[in-house]
């Protein structure tokens, strides 16, 4: 199988064909999505909204109190992920814990086996529901990453004191394009891949000239190559969305002609004129140098997602065959090769070779 | 959008310096690391009433200039003299995503920004290559400690690395 190429993918827990990783290594396109976990103790939650994306995506994200609204947590929601036969992606914010929190927690991922972790400074209390909170922020997301790397390539904690078993997880950022100031935006993922992030999620890209910009400026650059970049794409399926993107979700940026295209329809086919623009933005999206793959965003459409990868030649079958030319990556991603889980089983459940 | 009574009171708030970051590099230059402020630090730290009165001057100095919030472990020689304690998440390594396209700070979008305002005048000072750095995590046992005794006794190295190089 393609998938394995490298002969051996150990972080791949639940994806079909190597996860995450397996698709970065294969030079696939890849696909994530994104779970919010329930506002409540319900365990069918995660898994019913994960089972409909098993083996149409490569990993899911499960989102950590995401808006700084308290759900159920990202650890337990992976786990739930896990064993639906999703792989998770957990991310982790440095908004509610201090850096022991944040270290424990990732250790514990490692632990149960979760593959991928996503680390983010994370926004703060004031815009979520409970803004009386103690905003946290011992560490920033940045540093954050580096400690990760540090857990999992070095084996000591930020204390120095050297671990028992190293994580496995690869270790994911975020970051948003469209975010000021437009300048440096570039130089920013470059710092985030110095220290230590192995993919990136971006926020949405509905302005493609905006982001192919922000890429522009990275193309040359070893940094796609060191850093896969997973561009943010959602449906805009309603004029309610549309306003909340505009002016409710910070950071998101909707430019006019979008606007204009969405209002342009009649009522009853917003929600068509929405998917096919998101399709559209996929399929160039993919044929911009440096671009790695999508991240999905349902904006509450999870059972849409068939449908649209399907139209956007991503369904698992059409991704078998395709690859992303290895010039467009600049370099094939290669995984970093310390990432082998260092012999505790938990860190291989789905029993993939052990590295040696 | 909220509004503190005090700038200086209560939760972070983005502050803009009141001093060009021209004449707060000159200033560092006669605050610069040497044997008689090595001396003078030394002495400070073994005399806590002294010490206190010279760290409440440096406090209302830096205050007034930067908003300074005492974290002991000062930042503003590597941010064009703005001080990013004053970011409402505080972070020491850069801009969050939630800037708008504008410059406008996320919490209080009728703030600037501090990390933009950073980039600004480290980019006009020049030294806009400080900015490529890592900050460590802050050791908060130093809140509202001497930043300038804390340099002078030589305990800022351990404050930024390079990013990339040996972690």
């Amino acid at each position: 199988l393609t998938a394995s190429a490298s002969g051996s993918d150990p972080g791949s827990a639940a994806g079909p064909e190597g996860g995450l990783r397996g698709a970065l290594a294969a030079g696939r396109p890849v696909v994530t999505a994104e779970i919010g976990p329930p506002r409540g103790a319900d365990p069918e939650a995660v898994p019913k909204k994960a089972e409909p994306l098993r083996g149409w995506v490569d990993a899911v994200n499960i989102t950590d109190n995401a808006g700084a609204t308290a759900r159920q947590s990202s650890l337990a929601g992976s786990v739930l992920a896990l064993r639906a036969g999703v792989e998770p992606i957990m991310q982790l914010t440095c908004r509610d814990r201090n850096r022991l929190a944040l270290q424990s927690d990732l250790l514990a991922a490692g632990a149960l086996g979760i593959p991928n972790v996503l680390l983010m400074t994370g926004d703060h209390p004031g815009a979520g529901d409970h803004p009386d909170a103690m905003p946290v922020f011992d560490l920033d997301g940045l540093a954050l990453t580096r400690a990760a790397r540090m857990l999992r390539d070095k084996g000591t904690l930020l204390s120095g004191l050297p671990l028992t078993g190293r994580p496995g997880w690869l270790v994911g950022a975020v970051e948003n394009p469209f975010a000021g100031p437009a300048g440096q935006r570039a130089a920013r993922l470059a710092t985030k891949a110095d220290a230590g992030a192995e993919f990136v999620q971006t926020q949405f890209v509905f302005d493609l000239a905006w982001f192919g910009r922000w890429m522009d400026a990275l193309a040359g650059s070893d940094v796609p190559a060191r850093c896969a970049v997973l561009a943010g794409v959602g449906p805009i399926r309603s004029l309610r969305m549309l306003e909340f993107l505009r002016t409710g979700l910070g950071g998101v940026h909707v430019p006019d002609e979008v606007e204009r295209r969405l209002r342009g329809v009649p009522g009853d086919q917003v929600a068509e004129e929405g998917v096919r623009m998101c399709v559209e933005t996929v399929r160039r999206l993919l044929e911009m140098p440096g671009v790695a793959g999508i991240h999905l965003m349902s904006l509450g459409h999870e059972r849409g997602l068939p449908e649209l990868l399907e139209r956007s030649g991503l369904a698992p079958d059409q991704r078998l065959g395709r690859r992303l030319a290895p010039e467009r990556l600049g370099r094939r991603f290669v995984p970093d090769q310390r990432l082998t889980p260092s012999g505790h089983p938990g860190a291989d459940p789905g029993g993939a070779g052990r590295a040696p | 959008v909220r509004s503190d009574p005090s700038p200086d009171a209560g939760a972070p708030r983005p502050t803009r310096p009141r001093l060009d970051a021209r004449a707060a590099y000159a200033l560092h230059r006669l605050l610069a690391a040497n044997r008689a402020y090595r001396a003078l630090a030394a002495l400070l730290e073994r005399h806590p009433r002294v010490y206190r009165r010279f760290t409440a001057a440096e406090e209302a100095t830096k205050r007034s200039l930067f908003g300074c919030r005492m974290c002991g472990r000062c930042a503003l020689p590597v941010t064009g003299y703005t001080c990013p304690m004053t970011c409402p998440k505080q972070l020491r390594n850069g801009p969050c995503g939630g800037v708008a396209p504008d410059g406008g700070c996320e919490v209080y979008p009728e703030l600037r920004c501090v990390w933009v305002l950073a980039w600004e005048r480290a980019e006009a000072a020049p030294h806009g290559a400080d900015l490529d750095l890592l900050a460590l995590p802050v050791d908060h046992r130093e809140q509202g400690r001497s930043s300038w005794v804390n340099y002078w006794q030589g305990r800022d190295e351990r404050l930024w690395i390079t990013p990339g190089g040996p972690r």
